[in-house]
């Protein structure tokens, strides 16, 4: 299985469709669980799942909680704005910290990237990265490439544009090596500005504009465009931005009539994604959050059970 | 090791047989089948279950509810093994509080895939009562757990392992007895 020889999840990158599959196979009767009117299954019991966030986030951090919750482990979520981190405690101590207190898995979230690579080779935790800088943020992936599934019945040969800010998105990153497993034809749609070099090198085309990029297109991966880039002149104002890529059900019509819409939010509506269009059929804004907790509670699952002294720490 | 077949204990005929009669005890214990849902523990369950259902309505002529229950997560040996097994879905598309269950399975043995089952039920609602129908009865019990219908006893060691094998799933209806062997032995 998935994690017979993985001790940690720190990326997309490296993880096999096989891998793949399988997570996204677990997530199916997962997410069956969320629907029920008792909403647990015991597997976990008696395990400790730590969420620690060096960033803000809601839904990523409370999918995970909910997810450890479901599956009857317990979670504790540390706040890092009330905890030692603030006395200056570094990063290594607050994980044997954690460690020592019987946690078996944390999940964590950075501003710098590499961070849940350098907790997971000092640590004996499962380590789940939630987010480093601008490097990966492998579960929303997964659960993007779910909810596609899930849409479109497959994920193979599947024409997929990411649209905004790739350059600072773990997000992209994460879905493009993902998919890519599968075989899809992946398309980034900004403004150069918002292109990291060397995106051609990776397989994916590029596009300056919504009405190329969007020709024939089965899904549309939407991305938050963070306000803080416009003070690094990366675009002008947060209006241009909305004048050119702002996506709206218009000029959705280039895509296939089939297609389908992801956000992985927060949204900031009428700057990259219309309300209209985000509260449309097309799109799988809130089955995306659903989803979310349903891959977290398969990888938890998959990551937890079983003897722990077998894995390699 | 090598898996060598030392005998085979049912046939189709048989099995059809044990299926059939299985049925009409299930309508006679029940005084009929209004309240009854057929509930197949995955996977070879599932198929016996729908079998048995068909049977009822031929003798009744109603369709029974049936659906199809995964006990992956309620298992109680998850914590011990390497990996962690494949979970599917549990598809029980109606409510079972107040309803007579009927758990089906393949083989009754040590009962703790039947312990899981009640576990994962009883989370799904409050059924009226539970009762069990496995094809076979096996012995070597670790729970207390004992099966309403049974459609044969059959004594074995436990070194011996049974396999029921089903059309659904493995092309042919049968149930052998088989044992695990040194390969030096065949040489």
């Amino acid at each position: 299985m998935v994690f017979e020889n993985r001790k940690d999840l720190l990326g997309m990158k490296g993880l096999g469709a096989d891998e793949i599959t399988a997570i996204l196979d677990v997530a199916v009767p997962m997410k069956d669980i969320i629907s029920r009117d008792i909403k647990k299954v015991p597997p976990l019991r008696g395990k400790v799942v730590v969420t620690l966030f060096y960033e803000p986030s809601t839904r990523t951090r409370t999918s995970f909680e909910l997810a450890g919750k479901y599956l009857s482990a317990d979670t504790v979520n540390l706040a890092v704005t009330t905890s030692s981190v603030q006395k200056g405690e570094s990063l290594r101590d607050t994980i044997k910290t954690i460690e020592v207190m019987g946690a078996d898995l944390i999940v964590i979230r950075h501003s710098m990237s590499g961070v849940p690579h350098y907790v997971a080779r000092n640590t004996s935790m499962r380590v789940i990265n939630a987010g480093d800088g601008v490097n990966e943020h492998p579960t929303q992936a997964l659960l993007d490439m779910f909810t596609i599934r899930e849409r479109k019945g497959t994920l193979e040969g599947l024409t997929v544009a990411i649209l905004g800010d790739i350059r600072h998105s773990r997000v992209a990153r994460s879905n493009i090596f993902g998919l890519q497993q599968f075989g899809c034809r992946l398309r980034a749609i900004g403004p150069p500005t918002l292109m990291p070099p060397g995106l051609e090198s990776l397989g994916v085309e590029v596009f300056h504009s919504l009405e190329d990029g969007l020709e024939g297109v089965d899904v549309v991966n939407v991305l938050r465009l963070q306000r803080e880039r416009q003070q690094q002149g990366l675009f002008p104002t947060l209006e241009e931005y909305a004048a050119r890529f702002c996506l709206t059900p218009e000029r959705l019509r280039p895509a296939r009539p089939d297609v389908l819409v992801l956000h992985p939010g927060p949204m900031n509506r009428g700057v990259e994604i219309s309300g209209a269009l985000a509260d449309s059929a097309v799109s799988a804004i809130n089955e995306q959050v659903t989803n979310g907790v349903a891959v977290r509670m398969a990888l938890l699952y998959l990551m937890m059970g079983g003897a722990r002294d077998e894995i390699a720490g | 090791m090598k898996v060598v077949e030392k005998a085979r204990i049912m046939d189709e005929a048989a099995m059809r047989r044990a299926l059939t009669r299985i049925s009409h005890e299930v309508v006679e214990r029940n005084k009929g089948v209004a309240d009854v849902a057929l509930i197949g523990i995955r996977r070879r369950g599932g198929p016996l279950a729908e079998r048995l259902a068909a049977r009822i309505q031929e003798i009744e002529g109603v369709r029974v509810p049936v659906g199809l229950l995964d006990i992956t997560l309620y298992r109680d040996d998850l914590t011990t093994l390497a990996s962690q097994p494949m979970v599917r879905r549990t598809e029980v598309p109606f409510d079972i509080t107040d309803r007579v269950v009927v758990l089906v399975d393949d083989v009754l043995y040590t009962g703790r895939t039947v312990r899981a089952a009640l576990d994962a039920l009883i989370d799904l609602g409050r059924p009226k009562c539970i009762q069990l129908a496995v094809l076979i009865d096996r012995g070597h019990r670790e729970l207390p757990i004992k099966a309403d219908y049974v459609g044969k006893n059959v004594p074995t060691s436990s070194n011996e392992i049974v396999t029921v094998r089903v059309v659904e799933i493995d092309g042919k209806d049968e149930v052998v007895i088989e044992e695990l062997v040194e390969d030096q032995q065949s040489l």
